[in-house]
C-alpha cells in the first residue's frame, strides 16, 4: 500500500487565472452563521443589519427553523439612520433584551452588514462596550459578514479570525502542539481527533470549539493546519499569535485526507510507519466506498461556478480521486498561497476563474456543456431546465464531507444527480 | 433598530422582484451589494421557477465605495439591455445602495435607453416586500398604461390584477377566477402582473372594470387607474364560499349581468360537507388565525360562518391593511394583534391554547412547537405552498380545498369520542397523533398559560390527576377557565370539585 500524496512541485504560478468581475451570484458572509451558530452551541450571532440580512439568512436558512434559533437582526431603521435615536442605546438596548431573554448564552457576536459598513457604524467599540457591561457571563466579539467585504465562506473566516485574539494563552510556557483551524463536522472533529491521536498527537486544539469556554490555547510555536482553503484572515491572526502555519493539502477524499495528515506527521517528525498505521485503515476503506462514484463518474467533464472557495481542493478532488475532467473551476476568491499544493494536482488545459460575471460564465458553461454543474441555488433549477445535470453547491458545505469516512459521501454529492438523471423516465 | 428573528416579509425590492419576475420583457437592474443574489433562490427554489428572474445586480463590493458605484450601475443597465433586450426596465436600489444614493433613476434615464425606464423609490428601512410589489406594479401601470380606447372597450370585460411571482396559490386562485368569469360570459381583457408584458399593460385601460385578486399587491394600482380611466375595480376576495357568492354577484352588477345563473351553476362541496354529521365535531373548536390581510379575514369569515368554529384570535402582519383587520376582530369581540414580532404571535398562540391555527410558515413552526394542529393560509411560503397538484384558496374549488386543508389537522369526529372515552387506552392515548396523521407526529409540549394562575394556591394533585383525564387537544383550555374561575372567585387551591364547578360554569 502506497500512500501517494506528496506534495506535487507548485505549478501554481503557472496556471493561468480568468479574472472577471461583474454580477456576482453568491452569497455574503452572513450565510456562515447558518452553520457556525450549530457549531458554537453557547453563541449567539446578532447580525447588525437591514430586513433584506434577516431575510436572507432565512431563506438561506431554508425554513429551519430551531426551537428558537441562536441568531437574529437588530434592524435598523429610520429613525436610527436619521439619528432620531442614538444609535449605540439603541443596540445596547436589544442586546439587553436579547440576553435577559437567553441565560444560557456565553458569547455574542456582533455581526457587520452592509449598511451597518456604510453607515460607518463602529461594532468593535460595541462589542468592548458591552463586553465590559456583560463580562463574565458573556464574552461580546464582533466581525464583518457584509457582502462589500466578505462572500459566503469568508464569513467564517472572519469569525474564527475574531476569536484568535481571546484564545488562552497557556501558563508555565506550555506550548500547545497542534491547532486545526476551521469549523468541521462534528463527527469529522472526532474522527480526526481519534486519528492524530493514533499518530501519537494527543492535544490538538480545534478551531472553533464546541463551546465559547473552551476555545483551543495557542502560544508562540504552536503549529496549526488549516481543514478549510478559505481563512486567509483566520491564519493571519493565528501568525500574529506567533503559531506556525504547516502547508498542507485539504483533507477531502483519501488523498486529500492523507496529504493533510502526512504534512502534519512531516511537521513533527513523525515516522511513516506510525502515521501508516494510523490511516491506512481509514484511506482503504475511503479508496472502497468511492469505488462506485468512480465507476459513474470517470471520464465525466464538470464546471463549477464560484461559490465557497472550496472549489479548487473540489476540483481536485474529482479529478485526482474520480476521475472526473474539470472544465472551469470557478471561485470568488484565489488564495494561492494555502491551494499551492491543490492548484498543482489539477489537470493541465483546466481554466482556473476567480471572480464573476456570472452572464458570461453561463455563456461559457453552455458553451462547454458539461456532464456536471455545481453551482449555487439561484442558477441549479434554470440549468436543469436547460438540460444541465447541476450540483448545489451549498450541500458540499452544509453536509459532512471531510475525512476518510465521509470521502464516499462526497463523492455520492457527485454521483446522485447523475445516477438520478439516469433513474427517471419522465 | 428592531431585534428580529424570523421576518414575515422581505425588503421593498424583494417585491420589486415578485412583479417582475411574475411579468414577460421586463428586466430589473437592481444596484445591490454582493449577496443580495440570494433572493433569485426564492423563486428558483421555493417557486420551482424553471428561469433565473429577469434581475440584474450591480454586485458593488467596498473597494468600489470609494471610487465610482454610479458608473458600475450604468454599466450594468446598458449590459442588461443588450443582453435581454428587454420591452421596459424597472431600476432601483435595495437596503445598502439606497444608503450611498446613487440615484439610479437619474443614472438610467442618463443612458437614453430606447425602452421606457421605470425608476422606483422603495424606503428600505420604512417599508417591507408587500407595499415593495404594490408600488412597483403601481409605478409600472402608471408609467405605461396608455390612453383608453373606448371603441374598443367591452363592457363584459376585465382586468385581473395582482397575482404575482412568489404568491401564496396565485397560479391556482387565478385559474379558478379565469374559469368563473368566462363561465360568466365575462372577457379577461389583461391579467397582471403575472405573465403580463410591458405592451399587455398598456392595455390595461381597455377593460371595462377591474378586480383585483390580492389588494397586498393591486389595490393602489387599482385605485389609480379608477381615477384616471374611470374602471371600476372589485373590492370582494373571492375565498370562501359566501365571499365567492358575493363576488359573482359584484363582477355581474359590474359587467351588467344577470348573477343568478353563475350562483346556480357554482357549486361547492364545503356547505354539504359542513352540514354532513361527521362535522358536528368541528363545532365551536377554538381557531387562531394569523396571515396577510386578505387571506386572514378571509379565514376568518370562512371559520366562523362556514365551518362553524370559534375565532379566539385574529391578526395580520400586514400593517397597511390593520384598519379592516381591526375592523373585522372587533366584530368577533376580539382585538386584532397586529404586529411583524413572530415572538409575539407565538406567546399569543401560548396564551389562547387554540385547537387550531391558521396562519403562515411562521405560525406552522409556533403550533408545531407547541403542539397544535396548523394548517397553513398565507405567505410567507415554502417550497410546500408550491404543491403539484391543483389547489387554489379562490373560487369554489378554493373553498373544497380550504374544507379539506383545515379539517384534515384535526381529530376526526368519533376518533375524538372514543379518545374521550378510552384516554388510558394503552395505545390510544394523548400521546398518540390523529390516527390518520400517522405514528410519532408532533406530541404536544405542555405549553400552560401562566398568566391566570391564582396568586397564591394552586392545582390540589387530585385536581391536577384529574386534569389530566380530560384529553389532551382540550386540556389547555380547561386549565385556562378553571385558573379563571379560581381567580374570579379568589380560590386559592383547586381542587376536583373547583375543576367540575368551572366546567359547569363554562358550560352555561
Amino acid at each position: 500500500m502506497n500512500l501517494p500524496f506528496r506534495a506535487a512541485p507548485s505549478s501554481c504560478n503557472d496556471i493561468p487565472v480568468l479574472r472577471e468581475r461583474g454580477q456576482r451570484e453568491v452569497f455574503c458572509g452572513l450565510t456562515g452563521i447558518v452553520w457556525l451558530h450549530r457549531k458554537i452551541q453557547d453563541a449567539f450571532f446578532l447580525v447588525v443589519g437591514s430586513r433584506t440580512c434577516a431575510h436572507l439568512i432565512q431563506s438561506a436558512a431554508g425554513v429551519m427553523i430551531f426551537a428558537e434559533p441562536r441568531f437574529a437582526t437588530a434592524i435598523i431603521d429610520e429613525r436610527d439612520l436619521a439619528g432620531l435615536s442614538e444609535i449605540d442605546a439603541e443596540l445596547d438596548r436589544v442586546v439587553n433584551r436579547l440576553l435577559e431573554r437567553r441565560p444560557d448564552i456565553k458569547m455574542l457576536f456582533l455581526v457587520g452588514s452592509c449598511p451597518s459598513e456604510v453607515i460607518k457604524l463602529d461594532l468593535k467599540r460595541a462589542a468592548a462596550r458591552l463586553s465590559q457591561v456583560h463580562s463574565p457571563k458573556v464574552r461580546v466579539l464582533n466581525y464583518s459578514g457584509s457582502g462589500i467585504e466578505t462572500t459566503f465562506t469568508q464569513g467564517e473566516d472572519a469569525c474564527l479570525a475574531a476569536l484568535v485574539p481571546f484564545s488562552p494563552l497557556p501558563a508555565n510556557g506550555y506550548v500547545p502542539p497542534l491547532l486545526v483551524a476551521g469549523a468541521l463536522s462534528d463527527v469529522a472533529e472526532d474522527q480526526f481527533r481519534r486519528i492524530f491521536a493514533g499518530m501519537g498527537l494527543t492535544d490538538v486544539g480545534f478551531l472553533p470549539a464546541r463551546t465559547a469556554g473552551s476555545m483551543p490555547a495557542i502560544a508562540p510555536g504552536t503549529k496549526y493546519l488549516l481543514a478549510q482553503p478559505f481563512l486567509n484572515d483566520t491564519a493571519r491572526a493565528l501568525d500574529e499569535r506567533g503559531a506556525i502555519h504547516i502547508p498542507a493539502p485539504f483533507p477531502l477524499g483519501a488523498e486529500g485526507t492523507t496529504g493533510w495528515f502526512r504534512a502534519a506527521a512531516d511537521a513533527f517528525g513523525i515516522a511513516e510507519s506510525k502515521l501508516r498505521a494510523a490511516t491506512e485503515a481509514g484511506h482503504i476503506r475511503a479508496k472502497l466506498a468511492m469505488e462506485p462514484h468512480r465507476e459513474m463518474l470517470e471520464g465525466k467533464r464538470i464546471f463549477f461556478f464560484p461559490d465557497s472557495q472550496l472549489e479548487i481542493p473540489l476540483a481536485r478532488f474529482v479529478s485526482q480521486e474520480l476521475g472526473m475532467e474539470p472544465v472551469e473551476v470557478g471561485t470568488p476568491y484565489l488564495q494561492r498561497a494555502h491551494l499551492a499544493q491543490e492548484i498543482g494536482q489539477l489537470p493541465a488545459g483546466t481554466v482556473v476563474s476567480e471572480g464573476q460575471d456570472v452572464e458570461k460564465q453561463l455563456d461559457r458553461c453552455r458553451e462547454a456543456r458539461p456532464d456536471l454543474v455545481v453551482c449555487g441555488l439561484g442558477l441549479a433549477n434554470p440549468l436543469e431546465a436547460e438540460g444541465f445535470t447541476t450540483k448545489w453547491s451549498i450541500e458540499l458545505v452544509f453536509t459532512p464531507i471531510h475525512g476518510y469516512e465521509q470521502a464516499g459521501d462526497l463523492a455520492r454529492l457527485f454521483s446522485r444527480p447523475m445516477d438520478r438523471r439516469t433513474r427517471l423516465g419522465v | 433598530m428592531q431585534l428580529t428573528l424570523w421576518t414575515y416579509e422581505g425588503p421593498p425590492h424583494i417585491g420589486a422582484m415578485r412583479i417582475a419576475t411574475a411579468m414577460q420583457g421586463l428586466h430589473y437592474v437592481l444596484h445591490a451589494p454582493q449577496g443580495d443574489t440570494y433572493a433569485d433562490l426564492l423563486f428558483t427554489m421555493i417557486e420551482r421557477r424553471s428561469a433565473r428572474p429577469p434581475v440584474t445586480y450591480t454586485t458593488f463590493q467596498a473597494r468600489d465605495l470609494g471610487g465610482d458605484t454610479a458608473e458600475l450601475f450604468k454599466t450594468a443597465a446598458a449590459d442588461a439591455y443588450a443582453r435581454f433586450q428587454p420591452q421596459a426596465m424597472i431600476v432601483g436600489a435595495s437596503c445598502t445602495a439606497e444608503l450611498i444614493q446613487d440615484d439610479p433613476g437619474g443614472l438610467a434615464k442618463a443612458l437614453a435607453l430606447p425602452i421606457p425606464v421605470i425608476p422606483l423609490e422603495l424606503p428600505s428601512y420604512q417599508k417591507k416586500e408587500n407595499w415593495g410589489a404594490s408600488e412597483t406594479f403601481y409605478q409600472i401601470v402608471r408609467a405605461l398604461a396608455q390612453p383608453r380606447r373606448e371603441a374598443e372597450v367591452n363592457p363584459r370585460s376585465c382586468n385581473i390584477l395582482g397575482p404575482t411571482a412568489l404568491g401564496f396559490r396565485h397560479r391556482d386562485d387565478l385559474a379558478e377566477i379565469v374559469k368563473l368569469l368566462e363561465s360568466m360570459g365575462i372577457a379577461v381583457n389583461v391579467v397582471a402582473p403575472l405573465d403580463a408584458t410591458p405592451d399587455d399593460i398598456r392595455r390595461i385601460p381597455d377593460a371595462a372594470f377591474n378586480v383585483v385578486l390580492y389588494p397586498e399587491a393591486a389595490e393602489v394600482a387599482g385605485r389609480w387607474l379608477e381615477r384616471n380611466f374611470k374602471q371600476p375595480m372589485t373590492s370582494i376576495v373571492p375565498i370562501g364560499v359566501a365571499a365567492t357568492r358575493d363576488f359573482i354577484a359584484q363582477v355581474a352588477k359590474l359587467a351588467g349581468l344577470d348573477a343568478d345563473a353563475a350562483l346556480k351553476a357554482g357549486e361547492s362541496r364545503l356547505p354539504w360537507y359542513s352540514r354532513s354529521v361527521d362535522s358536528t365535531y368541528l363545532t365551536g373548536k377554538r381557531v387562531f388565525i394569523f396571515g396577510d390581510a386578505t387571506h386572514a379575514l378571509a379565514a376568518a369569515r370562512i371559520a366562523k360562518e362556514e365551518l362553524g368554529f370559534e375565532v379566539v384570535g385574529l391578526g395580520t402582519y400586514s400593517r397597511e391593511f390593520a384598519r379592516p383587520v381591526r375592523e373585522a376582530a372587533q366584530k368577533l369581540g376580539l382585538e386584532a394583534l397586529i404586529t411583524d414580532d413572530y415572538l409575539e404571535v407565538e406567546a399569543k398562540v401560548a396564551e389562547l391554547q387554540p385547537e387550531l391555527v391558521l396562519g403562515t410558515q411562521m405560525e406552522r413552526h409556533i403550533a408545531k412547537k407547541l403542539g397544535f394542529p396548523c394548517a397553513v393560509i398565507s405567505a410567507p411560503v415554502h417550497v410546500q405552498d408550491f404543491p403539484a397538484r391543483y389547489s387554489p384558496q379562490m373560487g369554489f374549488e378554493g373553498a373544497n380545498v380550504i374544507f379539506d386543508s383545515w379539517v384534515h389537522p384535526l381529530m376526526m369526529g368519533l376518533e375524538e369520542h372514543l379518545l374521550h372515552m378510552f384516554r388510558n387506552d394503552f395505545e390510544f392515548n394523548d400521546k398518540a397523533a390523529a390516527s390518520h396523521l400517522g405514528h410519532g407526529a408532533a406530541k404536544p409540549v405542555a405549553a400552560q398559560a401562566t398568566a391566570t394562575q391564582p396568586a397564591e394556591g394552586g392545582w390540589a394533585p387530585e385536581a391536577e390527576k384529574e386534569l389530566q383525564k380530560v384529553p389532551f387537544f382540550v386540556r389547555g383550555k380547561a386549565r385556562r377557565n378553571t385558573e379563571r374561575f379560581a381567580t374570579e372567585r379568589g380560590i386559592n387551591l383547586i381542587t376536583i370539585e373547583t375543576l367540575y364547578d368551572a366546567k359547569a360554569h363554562y358550560s352555561r
